[in-house]
């Protein structure tokens, strides 16, 4: 009797979590949603990246030396490849020199060398040079948004499918809770839920091998996370976060030196606050100039999109500005968490390459060749796993074999160091830099996660900003304007709140509600509403897609979900 | 019956435009290209009546250099039978479209031609008219309503006009151009988008259809248009009527 009962028990919780798994909520097997279309790949990879198309460039170049050919698919949010990236860049070619070697002669936008490298300390009024930390040579000042425009084209000559303005909304699963592959968005729902006329159910890609790479903070990447305790299965701590705000300005001719590379730390940013600035030179009279902000800073009244039009006056930044017009705006945040961050990257059915898994190298400020390595790494080892029927946690093992993980262990312990402050910080970056160089076996652990690091409002004073002069500084709304950005307003907003109750019961009276502060494209406003109270606006249309909410929320109550395909950005030049 | 659309490649509208620095014209590197908004109201259009079982064909049309062809698959994705691209590497006005649109017309015979109100970049709004003029067929421009009845051969269109609509009855073979309100175009799903890949699109150059594109017209400056001063708040209304006479020179 009691073998019945438990029986009976467990093979009712396998049901339930079988239809979950198989996202089929229990109701919906009674109404007549249509049946979404499925197109059947060999590799589905989700994100048109650095990291996404050098894994779908390498499984083809796999795929000629092999005498073979595989179905490569990659789905891209943004209206077309390039349009959400965004990134400094001084880059280092190290894996493209691997990926395409003849990456000159097909002319990739990768022109401008770097011809020299400045480090300021910035006070108010001065800017104190210091010795570079960086080396510089054989790397590039570029415009990642161009060169992933070209590495697409490169890949779409392969016979790699892309397809832009398609949002991978859900993972799919079988029966046995591995990953078959991606759900796009359906389109055209209206605001309240209900369907539009022109309605359009999404599609099901699904993939023998899915690769997911969205980008730091992606958001299926961070469900899969959790969803197989990755974590924990690779032993990382916890990841951690910077927003990076950016404009590209073309100067006058004067001014410009193609090349140049300048990074700044100190003002306007105190000394509990990491981060610092970046001006780089690129070609045709255009700088790319930005702040850099840890999100795990402290005071609930710190604006970085401020702080960033704080640092245009600066006596030092202002003269290259001076006469220049911006060409474009964008915000996009940045991995920290580095060595110790680093999840476990497979997962039944797929893996995690790029930024979505935390390859980047802060000490070097530099991510872009560790995700596209990465991403040839998860190819080779699909490869394998698609053809051969090998096992795909072989990319574990490649990973950890790699100059990533060299580059990375080296480089473990600069930026826990700035948990103590800024000047042990720096007097601690300094011994690694210039004596120890990683070959310790000391490893520093992080900090609180960043959205437990923001204190209460009560233990601060609201910051006074100035006015934006409209010549260097500006105001929220004319930079967005800048970013391209664009969402068909008409559809549920993106941003959503686990608890809707959260926000003015928590975020504005105990934090004075930082997310009206942090968001650099002004999506969450709290409005005059009735008896006086204010209420929290979310303006889902001006979204940049920097994932700062999903991070920063103290209670984590914000969570990003991608909106319909299409929508967002417009990078063309970031 | 065929139904003709034309679609043109211009400037995504919600990329922020900037004037280049020699005042020739706008900057187009590295910007975001789409389907004319109003294009892809006429191409919806087309579908409807094609999907009602009114039309048996609906041809996308597309002038411009090559990289027009990317819009013509656009057009065929969202449900487009065949595609035309007529090459042209230099800046085609509207009446140079139209004498090349007649040509089409005159090789693929379709009953109606449905070309979009204007494009956004140049705001010509003419190339409608233009064709109309030099088929010599009726036109319903500006529609925001369309009804085609196939028996009596006419079509049956509401016109957006200053002081509200008007509803004109024309003999088919007719050009429509459509307005904002006439629908709202159909996504182009992925599979659509998948299948369009081997739908054929056809060449043509302007010499092969013996149309000498000259310019009539020569862009002489473009400039931005002059940055919006910022309000002042006056402190009463003789200060008001001060500075609308001696500042602003409007009384």
């Amino acid at each position: 009797m009691l073998k019945f009962i438990s029986h009976f028990l467990k093979s009712k919780s396998n049901l339930k979590s079988t239809l979950s798994n198989s996202r089929v909520p229990i109701s919906r097997n009674f109404c007549t949603t249509p049946i979404r279309d499925s197109i059947q790949y060999d590799v589905v990879i989700v994100g048109a990246g650095p990291a996404g198309l050098s894994a779908a460039i390498r499984l083809k170049q796999l795929c000629r030396q092999n005498d073979t050919d595989l179905s490569v698919c990659v789905l891209e949010k943004g209206a077309e490849v390039g349009a959400h990236i965004l990134s400094g860049n001084v880059f280092e070619p190290r894996a493209l020199n691997e990926l395409l070697p003849q990456w000159k002669q097909q002319e990739a936008p990768i022109t401008t060398p770097v011809s020299s490298d400045k480090f300021w300390f910035l006070t108010k009024n001065r800017a104190i040079s210091l010795p570079s930390p960086f080396n510089n040579e054989g790397n590039y000042v570029i415009s990642l948004s161009q060169l992933v425009r070209w590495m697409g084209a490169k890949a779409e000559e392969l016979g790699v499918e892309i397809y832009p303005g398609f949002a991978a909304s859900e993972i799919l699963y079988d029966a046995n809770n591995k990953v078959i592959g991606i759900g796009t968005n359906d389109m055209g729902i209206s605001k309240d839920g209900s369907k539009k006329e022109n309605f359009q159910r999404g599609v099901e890609i699904k993939g023998r091998m899915t690769l997911l790479s969205e980008g730091c903070r992606g958001s299926l990447s961070e469900q899969i996370m959790k969803k197989y305790n990755l974590r924990e299965k690779g032993g990382a701590e916890h990841q951690t976060y910077a927003l990076g705000i950016k404009e590209v300005w073309e100067i006058d001719e004067e001014k410009h030196q193609p090349g140049a590379v300048l990074h700044t730390l100190g003002w306007p940013l105190d000394h509990k606050t990491y981060g610092g600035s970046f001006l780089y030179h690129m070609k045709d009279r255009q700088i790319a100039l930005g702040l850099v902000v840890a999100l795990n800073y402290q005071n609930p009244f710190m604006n970085p999109y401020e702080e960033f039009q704080k640092l245009k006056h600066h006596p030092a930044i202002k003269p290259y500005l001076e006469g220049g017009t911006v060409i474009q705006y964008g915000a996009r945040t940045l991995n920290e968490g580095g060595f110790q961050s680093i999840p476990y990257p497979v997962f039944p059915g797929g893996a995690i390459i790029g930024c979505s898994a935390g390859f980047l190298n802060v000490p070097k400020i530099k991510g872009t060749h560790t995700a596209m390595k990465s991403g040839m790494l998860a190819a080779e080892a699909a490869f394998g796993a698609v053809n051969e029927g090998l096992d795909m946690n072989t990319y574990w093992d490649a990973l950890r074999n790699s100059w990533i993980w060299e580059e990375l262990y080296k480089a473990r312990n600069y930026r826990p160091a700035f948990k103590y402050g800024l000047i042990p910080g720096l007097a601690l970056s300094g011994l690694e830099h210039y004596i120890l160089k990683g070959r310790h076996p000391i490893t520093l652990k992080h900090g609180k996660p960043d959205h437990e690091a923001t204190n209460a409002a009560q233990l601060h004073s609201p910051i006074h900003y100035p006015k934006p002069d409209g010549i260097l500084s500006f105001d929220v709304p004319t930079s967005l304007h800048r970013s391209n950005t664009n969402h068909e307003h008409d559809q549920p907003p993106h941003l959503r709140l686990r608890d809707p109750k959260i926000p003015e019961l928590t975020n504005l009276p105990v934090y004075a509600a930082p997310e009206s502060r942090y968001c650099p494209a002004r999506v969450y406003e709290y409005v005059a509403a009735e008896q006086n109270k204010l209420k929290l606006q979310i303006n889902a249309q001006n979204c940049l897609h920097c994932k700062a909410c999903d991070i920063k929320d103290p209670k984590q109550n914000i969570k990003w979900t991608v909106p319909e395909g299409g929508g967002g950005p417009g990078y063309s030049v970031m | 019956m065929k139904i003709m659309v034309t679609i043109k490649r211009v400037i995504d509208y919600a990329v922020k435009i900037r004037v280049k620095p020699d005042k020739t014209g706008v900057v187009t590197q590295n910007v975001k290209m789409s389907m004319n908004p109003f294009c892809e109201i006429a191409l919806e259009e087309a579908l409807r009546i094609k999907e009602s079982g009114l039309a048996s064909e609906v041809i996308a049309v597309s002038m411009g250099p090559s990289q027009s062809i990317d819009t013509l698959r656009t057009g065929l994705a969202m449900g487009a039978d065949r595609g035309i691209h007529v090459e042209a590497n230099d800046s085609l006005y509207p009446l140079s479209v139209a004498k090349i649109l007649k040509k089409l017309v005159e090789i693929e015979k379709p009953g109606l031609l449905i070309l979009g109100k204007q494009a956004i970049d140049d705001d010509c709004n003419q190339t409608g008219q233009m064709i109309a003029g030099l088929l010599n067929w009726p036109q319903g421009t500006f529609a925001s309503k369309v009804v085609l009845d196939k028996e009596k051969q006419v079509v049956t269109v509401d016109r957006e006009v200053d002081d509200g609509i008007e509803t004109l009855s024309l003999n088919l073979p007719a050009v429509i151009t459509t307005d904002l309100r006439l629908n709202q175009p159909r996504y182009a799903t992925l599979p659509n988008i998948m299948k369009a890949k081997s739908k054929p699109i056809k060449k043509y150059t302007p010499e092969e259809l013996n149309v000498e594109i000259k310019s009539d017209l020569e862009i002489v400056e473009v400039t931005e248009p002059p940055k919006r001063k910022s309000g002042v708040i006056v402190s009463s209304v003789d200060e008001l009527i001060d500075k609308l006479k001696n500042e602003a020179n409007v009384i």
